[in-house]
């Protein structure tokens, strides 16, 4: 486990949820949480992060933050990436990671996958709510 | 049960960290325990010692730090949230310790139920 670990947790296997619904800049909300995704990453438990609302334009292709002088964080979804396919591949790895992206956020917004940076899984939001029911710990922003 | 609690949003600006608060207590007083709330985003400066409303208002920093030595709750502040918004050890309150984004996900593993306060 890493870093000071305080409470006995040796073994537990859990699902979390990552609800991102927050648009990438205007606010730090998208970029913390994808800190967050990052760092659950080395407790191998199962994780679906799920991009809803303003927050399926955090995959959206062709980023360019230059003239607000904000940190374009797109590439770090590259990571995300990696780190779903390492667990896919890797039978040591007791881990699954499902990228979800909520149907009619992505259609409201005139999107579809061609247009996103990452392989998703297209849900409803009938179908995402009862992957909803499904988890124990969801953290959104 | 065991609960987790994760605040995202800071003090005064946002009713957050007091309802996050009030659960906490309400919580306690039914026979739960609250292992230990997570200070995340602008969640960080509920831990700024300088915070210093006035006199007529509620000092949510103070009351943080005083459920968590009466109940023996972890007040966790995320070290990189934290140090974005200069929140570090000079200006941490009684009754908090910074640490990283790790200790989230182990309280999310620990507890019976994690409970998020923000928008």
């Amino acid at each position: 486990m890493p870093e000071d670990s305080i409470f006995e947790t040796k073994g537990v296997k859990k699902n979390f949820m990552f609800v991102c619904n927050k648009a990438p800049y205007g606010t730090i909300y998208a970029l913390e949480a994808l800190e967050m995704i990052m760092i659950s990453a080395a407790f191998e438990q199962h994780a679906v992060i799920v991009f809803i609302d303003d927050g399926v334009f955090q995959i959206k292709k062709g980023h360019n933050t230059k003239s607000t002088g904000m940190k374009n964080f797109s590439p770090t979804f590259g990571v995300v990436s990696m780190e779903k396919e390492d667990a896919d591949e890797d039978d040591e790895i007791d881990m699954v990671w499902r990228i979800v992206v909520e149907k009619e956020s992505i259609e409201a917004r005139g999107l579809s996958e061609e247009d996103l940076v990452l392989e998703t899984e297209v849900l409803s939001s009938g179908e995402l709510s009862d992957l909803m029911a499904k988890q124990d710990v969801i953290l959104t922003s | 049960m065991k609960l987790g609690l994760l605040v995202n949003e800071g003090p005064f600006n946002h009713q957050a960290s007091d309802t996050a608060y009030h659960f906490a207590k309400a919580a306690i007083s039914k026979g739960h325990q609250v292992l230990r709330v997570f200070f995340y985003f602008d969640g960080v400066n509920n831990a700024n010692k300088l915070s210093e409303p006035q006199s007529d208002d509620r000092n949510i920093v103070k009351m943080w730090g005083e459920l968590a030595s009466a109940h023996n709750i972890d007040l966790v502040v995320c070290v990189a949230a934290g140090l974005r918004r200069g929140l570090k050890e000079e200006v941490l309150a009684d009754g908090f310790r910074i640490s990283g984004l790790g200790q989230m996900i182990e309280l999310g593993l620990a507890a019976d139920r994690t409970i998020v306060f923000g928008d």
